[in-house]
């Protein structure tokens, strides 16, 4: 097993290959659309545009995102080993044009033409009790990035108090505002509780579930059922044509909350929802 | 369907009404972020006679540079909303006829359009293998080295490419009257 070609491969099907619970989800909204609205005829160009990338092998979405990376070690190996694969991976696959370079120096506004720069690839260590490696991998694009947002509550002007409630109703707002911009439909994240930095990390980890699979906590489960059939209440659609389908998903997780505070992160995911794992074990590996 | 093909003359645009679908065809040219703000403050010619009676596509391409030529491998629209200080200003500036992004614009560009007669194109956003192969030709580009890929001027001939007017050269604008009638419909769900 060579890491760095293994690693360069999950970033090609992550930019390429839609996975199969998104592609199913999309062809289903296709479905539900009307004929001969602005929506399916998105959607038809979606599919479209799915199928060409798998068999070029090209980029589903121009915007390749930031690269993300969690990873997942056994006791003892070594953080340097992934970081460097990463990064000529990385380096390899914008040659390839797997990837679209999107490292920008924000003091000097330099594209450093490879997607290597500070902090870039994004990578989160993570020392688990299994003898494997997972590494996990998201694009996120910068549209959908900058219609994420995070809330306080209580929120007076939404009426929105520190309970699953007032989560509710701040949700629906901020996907309300998203309108099209984050290209959607899109697959919402929701952190609730931590503090500012950890609120915003929980909502963008619920991007590496299964879409729709609910949550442990029944509380919770039914808070994405609930909130994911209002969210396709509110008529946006596709790219904000309007239409009956604004949203994909709806995942959610809570942490404990300090109890002057009470964050709900949302994090937005465009339809072109680009994330892959691979599992190293004993030489061998696996990707989904 | 209705057929486009640059240069587009005024009157064409202004029979342009909002839910339209349009095949655009001719030489058009990206511009995003940087390209916008350059345009406003510094006025470049470079790039003028590529835009007069032409299209400006919100795009941050991924490229291909094969033995000296370049093709678009990923070319989908990008957000459009950050050119909003600057969009009028340059319809106005360099003759442009439509623009095409995604997510649409705001009230200045709305002006702007009905002011100098375009229109606002909204192609698929995402779709950035389909959208390539509407690209048939790169011509040129401008301030690659500088502004790096996305960013760059790319002057490209465009053929059938697939775009929904979005705003139009009357004051009519699909998203104003999708965010009106959402943010009613999320009162309702909210209970405000």
């Amino acid at each position: 097993m060579n890491l760095q070609e293994s690693i360069l491969k999950l970033i090609r099907k992550a930019s390429t290959d839609l996975s199969p619970d998104v592609e199913d989800a999309i062809k289903k909204a296709y479905e539900t659309e009307t004929e001969g609205t602005p929506a399916k005829n998105v959607f038809g160009t979606i599919m479209e545009d799915i199928e060409l990338a798998r068999k070029k092998s090209t980029p589903i979405c121009q915007d390749t995102g930031a690269l993300i990376f969690y990873i997942d070690l056994p006791v003892g190996d070594s953080e340097q080993k992934y970081r460097e694969a990463i990064e000529n991976a990385a380096s390899q696959a914008t040659e390839l044009q797997y990837l679209r370079p999107n490292a920008v120096d924000p003091v000097t506004s330099k594209n450093s033409g490879n997607n290597i720069g500070k902090n870039a690839p994004y990578i989160h260590f993570h020392q688990w009790d299994k003898d494997e490696v997972r590494i996990r991998l998201m694009l996120k694009g910068g549209g959908s990035e900058n219609v994420g947002t995070q809330y306080k509550l209580p929120d007076a002007g939404l009426k929105a108090g520190r309970d699953l409630k007032g989560v509710k109703k701040v949700v629906i707002d901020a996907v309300t505002k998203a309108q099209g911009l984050g290209c959607a439909p899109g697959i919402i994240g929701v952190g609730i509780g931590g503090d500012r930095m950890t609120s915003y990390a929980l909502s963008k980890e619920q991007f590496f579930r299964k879409l729709n699979q609910r949550h442990e906590n029944p509380e919770i489960a039914n808070l994405e059922e609930e909130l994911h059939t209002d969210l396709n209440k509110l008529g946006i659609g596709p790219m904000g044509f309007g239409g009956k389908t604004t949203v994909l998903g709806t995942h959610i997780d809570y942490q404990h909350r300090h109890p002057a505070t009470f964050y709900v992160a949302i994090s937005y995911m465009c339809w072109a929802y680009r994330r892959k794992q691979m599992i190293i074990k004993n030489g061998e590996v696996t990707y989904d | 369907m209705i057929n486009l093909t640059t240069p587009i003359p005024e009157e064409k645009i202004r029979e342009l009404n909002v839910g339209d679908e349009v095949s655009l065809s001719g030489t058009i040219v990206t511009a995003r972020d940087a390209a916008h703000k350059l345009m406003v403050e510094e006025k470049p010619d470079f790039i003028r006679k590529y835009l007069e009676e032409s299209v400006i596509y919100h795009c941050g391409p991924v490229v291909r540079n094969e033995n000296g030529q370049w093709s678009f491998i990923a070319a989908g629209p990008t957000t459009s909303a950050r050119e909003e200080p600057y969009q009028s200003d340059v319809i106005s500036e360099y003759k442009v006829r439509a623009v095409i992004g995604k997510g649409g614009m705001g009230e200045k560009t709305a002006e702007g359009l009905k002011k100098s007669g375009a229109v606002y194109l909204h192609a698929v956003g995402g779709a950035g293998s389909l959208i390539a192969e509407k690209v048939i030709n790169v011509k040129d580009v401008f301030k690659l080295e500088e502004f790096g890929t996305p960013e760059a001027f790319w002057v490209i001939e465009v053929k059938d490419f697939p775009c929904v007017v979005t705003m139009d050269s009357k004051g009519g604008s699909l998203h104003k009257e999708i965010l009106t009638k959402s943010q009613q419909k999320a009162k309702e769900l909210i209970g405000i």
